[in-house]
């Protein structure tokens, strides 16, 4: 069903064609995120209770969005590279976690920043940072466990199986942290009261949103491509690639 | 066309009183994206380099093995 | 050989060893009540206050006991290569990791189930919190060890071992804890609980149709 995909599984050929999809997703991805920030910070109305700080709306549900559909992405990664027997598949793992924690680092101090105005503290263990906050655990683990061992490829297939174990246990974490949080719920509301979303708001947002997509599609084949050049040292076609003067940076 | 929101662009800095949350929020963003690029390409150069220093290294020691029949050969 | 008699086999052969090396059960023992006790002794001893927190601290300092005896669970019969043997024979791997976690629930979470009334004294547990926590341990701890044990077999030969288990495997504790501790919470207060140990009950089944695969898949690839 696949097999046109199957010299795609080739490294040299996979490394051509993510320099190729590189060149054009990376300038459009900075792009867009360029035109999502300046329109959501300079030319949507400000919010009826929250004022001027729920633009961080913009950023903070993006990345908390993409920091989950990263760690699938790693998943899909993990199950292909198993059922279909394909290493690079399990290269990928290692290109994508530290986009992942990176999308949940963000989700989580843009989230600290827009609640200070409203809670007063710089952090509360409401559901959605608590959540973020294990995510952000789980990639700690899949990072760690592939460079714990000698041999890399041990560690690439101990990481993918433990990426495809956590994506089964994120839906548990999160529905069990929701719960726990409305458990353990002071005399406070909602603490991320969702701001009236007007029309105008809702086009920065989208655009954030497909911005964050096309810099996790650009940087992972970026970082794919360098995790190819290590697994294929040997290979001449990656020393005929040395020998030519220094790749510009694309 | 959307209009822009502000009166002024003392007013768009100020963020109405939540300048620090917004523009941190922002500001720290970008950071953490464009050091996830540089470094990414930085990983990518560094092994370009590398690579290279290990072929020039292994053509300078085929040079010496060559240049000294008599010896013993390493493996 | 059988799938029953690789497991009869494996699973006696645990036990003899934990027979024979007391330290293996005790240890993770006395660590949960050294754990346990450190609460107090940081936080301070008024009754009220050590009442409320006991649901949390009790699974905190279980899941920690049963982490900690983790490691070895593998361990060595990596070094001696009776896993490489086991692999190799092509012998039913499953049986040898079902009966490797029997053992190894026999050794960390039995204990815990057994010294629980020692918990109602040091905390002054009510009797309705008091089989809370024996129901929860019960049902709780088959899922710690299958858990840790899926940790112990993706790091068998990774360098830094013990730390990176424990880093790896208790994101995937943190369900368990939230809904242990609060059925435990409820039954203090005198209200049903039963929700709460249906759904460990079903993290339970869950783990148990899909954990003892993947130790099996992670111990090849550790062996291989």
């Amino acid at each position: 069903m696949f097999k046109w995909l199957d010299p795609y599984a080739k490294p040299q050929r996979l490394y051509a064609v993510c320099g190729a999809w590189q060149r054009v997703l990376m300038p459009m991805a900075w792009l867009t995120l360029l035109i999502g920030v300046v329109w959501g910070l300079g030319f949507t109305p400000a919010d009826y209770q929250q004022g001027d700080s729920y633009r961080i709306i913009h950023i903070h549900v993006p990345a908390a969005i993409w920091s989950m559909g990263a760690y699938s992405s790693m998943a899909i990664a993990a199950f292909i590279a198993l059922v279909w027997q394909i290493k690079v598949a399990q290269w990928a793992i290692g290109a994508i976690a530290p986009i992942g924690a990176c999308f949940t680092l963000i989700a989580l101090f843009t989230g600290s920043f827009w609640g200070k105005p409203m809670w007063g503290t710089w952090w509360e263990w409401d559901a959605r940072l608590t959540s973020e906050l294990i995510l952000l655990f789980l990639y700690v683990g899949v990072i760690a466990l592939q460079n714990a061992f000698a041999d890399r490829e041990t560690g690439d297939k101990a990481a993918s199986l433990l990426a495809m174990v956590g994506v089964v246990n994120l839906p548990i974490i999160h529905f069990s942290v929701e719960w726990w949080n409305t458990l353990h719920q002071g005399a406070s509301i909602t603490k991320f009261a969702k701001p009236s979303i007007d029309p105008s708001m809702l086009w920065p947002l989208l655009i954030c949103m497909l911005a964050f997509a096309l810099l996790l599609a650009a940087l992972t084949c970026l970082r794919l491509r360098t995790a190819i050049l290590q697994h294929e040292q040997h290979r001449s076609w990656v020393r005929d690639l040395a020998e030519e003067p220094t790749d510009a940076k694309v | 066309m959307p209009k822009f929101n502000f009166a002024s662009f003392a007013d768009f800095l100020a963020m109405g009183n939540y300048a620090l949350y917004v523009w941190l929020s922002f500001g720290l963003t970008f950071v953490v994206l464009f050091g996830l690029w540089f470094i990414s390409n930085r990983q990518q150069q560094q092994f370009h380099q590398q690579l290279r220093v290990r072929i020039a290294r292994e053509a300078r020691v085929r040079q010496h093995q060559s240049q000294q029949p008599s010896q013993v050969q390493e493996p | 050989m059988s799938i029953a008699a690789v497991f009869m086999a494996t699973f006696r052969r645990d036990l003899r060893l934990l027979a024979r090396q007391k330290s293996d059960w005790l240890n993770p023992l006395f660590f949960f009540l050294v754990v346990l006790s450190l609460f107090p002794l940081g936080i301070g001893a008024k009754p009220n206050l050590l009442r409320e927190i006991a649901p949390g601290i009790i699974w905190i300092a279980a899941l920690l006991s049963v982490l900690l005896g983790a490691e070895r669970l593998f361990k060595q019969d990596y070094r001696d290569g009776v896993l490489e043997q086991l692999v190799s024979a092509r012998l039913p791997l499953p049986a040898y990791v079902l009966a490797k976690m029997a053992a190894s629930w026999c050794a960390s979470g039995l204990p815990l189930i057994i010294v629980s009334p020692l918990l109602a004294l040091l905390l002054g547990l009510s009797e309705s919190a008091f089989v809370a926590v024996v129901a929860t341990l019960l049902l709780g701890t088959p899922l710690l060890t299958l858990l840790s044990a899926l940790g112990a077999a993706l790091t068998l030969s990774a360098d830094k071992g013990g730390i990176l288990l424990a880093l790896v495997i208790l994101p995937f504790y943190i369900p368990l804890l939230i809904f242990a501790s609060a059925a435990v919470e409820q039954a203090a207060f005198g209200l049903p609980y039963g929700a709460q140990l249906a759904i460990i009950a079903a993290m339970l089944c869950l783990a148990l149709a899909l954990v003892p695969f993947a130790v099996f898949k992670a111990l090849k690839l550790n062996v291989g």
